[in-house]
């Protein structure tokens, strides 16, 4: 079954760097760090103490607030550090790796079960946080039935991963995953590709969508928005495609595999290609195998839009599927604001020329390009957002905390990954992500 | 040691001091600063502000160098030293004599315009410890092109001052105003200075001087020959070309609709609130030749000229055509909505004609119409947003039932 999806609204950003497809194997981190900020809003209450012996699957912590939500180790090996913060926030967790350590076997579960059943082997075996919800864009409430589940099997965003070829040979542990999740929804699993021969369009129990057009065609909000947006009340969740390997090898083999193939690319890589790698691995195990200098470049855990900076000597994001090395752009520019510009992206025509030659790649760096402004122009956002909602009022309104107002907007439908292009273009250079991020958050802690 | 790593020392040295935004404002000025992505997107598209504005003001400046040279050309005519021009590119217009007369008389009211305004904008930025933010840059500019050419300096310094407190920095600087601060400047000359504002002996240069003796003087302009019922000897193609009477800027309509065009190819100018605002415009014409046609008005009332004036001519004569492409496209006072762009546009281009044929004593309408659909357009945008709303309340009552 599949159904196609158009949008007109978007913007592609052709960067320098694209990873070429081959896969290489740096060498293996010798430790993995855990970042319980990467999971938003969980406030994390450690199982496990410092110097503590873990295999893979081990649990780490739990969340505070709900405690069936389980985080396990990804790696077998000791638990050297417990970083704290401010106000004694556990901001890392390091663990020194053994990789002969061995693994947790958690049994195997048919993917006929029953949705109980599911649901408490995502639960205890550390799963669950690979599914997020809307609204809020927070780790999925298992106490909710979502209305639908939602899933992006086309990274339209700029420098993305080939989920295709990230994928392949995966197939038997995604349909593992799909046939699982399907069991936990009656609405279906719905799966936006680009092609009708994506890996995903043979596969059962799920829904296939052809998407098509400029990013953000393949965000999973945008998909959500043009099927089935939520409602006051409702809830979907949402599963990076990457993830339900994970999810799959569980189900089919009892471990929790946290292997990932990983993207490092970017203008600052000199061979960027495709690395296999691990949740939580140090960032040296493979950038500096791909030719990337750490003085100048800017390390991002993530895509460009919405990932996380990150120390040259930092860890892999939980969730991140990509690394990339931008140039940081923290130099002035003789007469910035008014030359004509050639060699950088730009929506408009104002003596800037992007719009001549819209194949070509851009080589963009950190900087900018203006200061901080309050919001003066309008009608630039729509040219990007293809939801069905108007972004400059949502934004005001998270801006002055009007509750009412961003409910009746459509903050139910969004997270901060859909206002990512709407930032880019951004002439007032006004944080959009930060903005609805923390509109989410009023909302999550006001109404819950 | 060159200019920016002396600049660099200088800006570090006064930072999160008291004068930092004057000098930071200098100094994004020469060079588009070192900041970079701190969250969300890591990467920036290459467009500010400075730029947007920029652009603006590149689509003003053929206005203005017309401007200058009709300043000097509508003086010397009305003289009798030079003939009428024939054609667009008549040495009669474009000589040494009309632009020395002419840049004499404006160019200190663009250099009171931007020195009075941004030495206001500058001490809010200090005192408030923001940054200087770039909406004057072209309200500096609009100001000396919609304003008479004699007005004199000490005037038009009041009135930026008013226009840029009252009108922007009381409700906190720039993209928070809701009138346009130019129109704002303009209207208060106009209703604090009436007789410097209106009538025949602004709008050509020294006509004041010279009432009365035997070189005495007049310069018209067509809404006001109109508007008294008079005739007039200017022809479709003057108007057109602007060798007419007028606001410093506002008399070449196709200059200012090149400057249009430049806007929209550019992105930055909004083409619907110009279309929409030309179909208004056409639309009450049309109305009142139509009244006129069904003789409901006869050649004795004082609104026949204006009412019986073919209706596309609206758009050329007065400031419709500048104020469709410069100043209802301000998108701070605009109406913030694609769909609201359209009413605010069709409605302020509507009411315009409606209040240039309905108000004998001031016939300039546009700016009024603008002023008050600036007030009208944040209604506008709600009623549109409204309908974003009803829909999603509808899909959560259709789900419910």
């Amino acid at each position: 079954m599949s159904k196609d999806i158009r949008i007109k609204k978007g913007l592609d950003i052709r960067l320098v760097g694209e990873a070429e497809k081959s896969i290489s194997e740096g060498p293996r981190s010798r430790t993995i760090t855990i970042r319980p900020s990467d999971f938003h809003l969980v406030t994390p209450k450690m199982v496990v103490k410092e110097g503590a012996k873990l295999q893979v699957g081990d649990e780490l912590f739990f969340s505070k607030s709900q405690e069936q939500i389980r985080f396990v180790s990804p790696v077998a090996g000791t638990l050297v550090e417990i970083k704290r913060g401010a106000r004694r926030v556990i901001t890392d967790l390091v663990i020194e790796a053994d990789y002969s350590g061995g693994s947790r076997d958690f049994g195997k579960l048919s993917a006929s079960a029953s949705p109980e059943a599911i649901k408490e082997k995502l639960l205890s075996n550390g799963l669950w946080p690979f599914i997020k919800q809307r609204p809020y864009d927070v780790i999925a409430n298992p106490a909710n039935e979502p209305k639908a589940i939602f899933i992006s099997g086309h990274n339209t965003a700029p420098l993305a991963p080939d989920l295709d070829f990230v994928l392949s040979g995966k197939e038997a542990a995604l349909q593992a995953a799909l046939t699982a999740l399907n069991a936990l929804t009656s609405g279906g699993v719905h799966i936006s590709v680009g092609s009708s021969n994506a890996i995903f369009s043979g596969m059962n129990h799920v829904v296939t969508h052809t998407v098509k057009g400029p990013h953000p065609a393949g965000n999973v909000g945008t998909l959500i928005n043009k099927l089935n947006p939520v409602n006051k009340g409702e809830t979907v969740w949402t599963v990076a495609a990457q993830d339900l390997v994970i999810i799959g090898e569980l189900l089919l083999t009892g471990t929790f595999n946290a292997t990932r193939i990983i993207s490092v690319a970017g203008s600052g890589v000199k061979k960027p290609s495709y690395y296999k790698t691990i949740i939580g691995a140090e960032v040296s195990t493979f950038a500096y195998d791909a030719g990337v200098d750490g003085d100048t470049n800017r390390f991002i855990s993530g895509n460009v839009l919405t990932g996380n900076q990150i120390k040259p000597d930092g860890a892999l994001g939980y969730y991140a599927n990509e690394f990339v090395a931008i140039p940081e752009g923290d130099d002035y520019e003789f007469f910035g604001w008014n030359k004509p510009v050639f060699n950088k992206i730009s929506p408009s025509r104002a003596l800037t020329f992007s719009w001549m030659q819209p194949k070509k790649k851009y080589d963009l760096d950190t900087n900018t390009n203006g200061e901080h402004r309050a919001f003066v122009v309008t009608g630039n956002y729509e040219e990007v957002f293809p939801l069905d909602i108007y972004p400059l009022q949502i934004l005001k309104a998270c801006m002055v905390n009007d509750l009412d107002e961003m409910e009746a907007l459509g903050m139910y439908e969004v997270a901060p990954e859909d206002f990512a292009l709407t930032e880019f273009i951004c002439v007032s250079k006004q944080p959009h992500q930060d903005i609805i991020r923390k509109g989410l958050d009023l909302m999550y802690n006001e109404i819950g | 040691m060159g200019l920016k790593q002396n600049l660099h020392k200088i800006k570090m040295k006064y930072e999160g001091k008291k004068m930092a935004p004057a000098f930071n404002a200098i100094h994004t000025f020469l060079y588009s600063p070192n900041e970079t992505t701190h969250s969300g997107s890591h990467i920036r598209a290459v467009d500010d502000l400075k730029r947007t504005m920029n652009t603006v003001i590149m689509a003003l400046v053929p206005c203005l160098i017309f401007g200058i040279f009709n300043a000097g050309y509508q003086h010397y005519l009305a003289a009798g030293e030079i003939e009428s021009a024939t054609s667009f590119f008549s040495g009669d217009f474009w000589s040494m004599q009309n632009f020395s007369k002419g840049a004499w008389k404006v160019l200190p009211l663009v250099v009171i315009s931007y020195g009075v305004g941004l030495l206001v904008e500058f001490i809010f930025a200090v005192i408030k410890g923001h940054e200087v933010e770039e909406g004057y840059l072209v309200t500096g500019m609009l100001v000396p092109l919609i304003v008479p050419v004699d007005t004199p300096l000490w005037m038009l310094s009041v009135a930026v001052i008013f226009g840029v407190v009252i009108g922007k920095e009381v409700f906190g600087g720039t993209g928070m105003n809701i009138l346009n601060p130019a129109l704002t400047i303009r209207a208060f000359l106009f209703f604090a200075y009436p007789t410097w504002m209106s009538g025949d002996k602004v709008w050509v240069t020294e006509a004041k001087e010279l009432a009365g003796g035997p070189d005495a003087i007049s310069g018209e302009t067509i809404l006001g020959s109109l508007a008294q019922n008079k005739p007039f000897d200017y022809d479709v193609a003057d108007m057109f070309l602007g060798f007419i009477p007028g606001s410093v800027g506002e008399t070449s309509t196709i200059l200012i609709l090149l400057g249009g065009l430049f806007l929209i190819f550019s992105k930055i100018g909004s083409w619907r609130i110009m279309l929409s605002m030309a179909l208004g415009g056409l639309a009450m014409g049309l109305i009142f030749n139509g009244v006129v046609s069904q003789e409901w008005i006869t050649e004795s009332s004082k609104f026949y000229s204006l009412m019986s004036t073919e209706f596309w001519h609206h758009l050329i004569i007065g400031g419709f055509a500048f104020g469709m492409v410069f100043m209802a496209t301000d998108p701070v006072t605009a109406s913030q909505t694609n769909k609201g762009k359209w009413i605010y546009g069709f409605l302020a281009g509507f009411i315009s004609v409606m209040i240039r044929v309905f108000n004998p004593a001031y016939p300039e309408g546009v700016m009024l119409a603008i002023l008050l659909m600036n007030v009208f357009a944040p209604t506008i945008d709600h009623y549109v947003v409204q309908g974003n709303v009803k829909k999603r309340m509808k899909r959560l009552k259709v789900k419910t039932a």
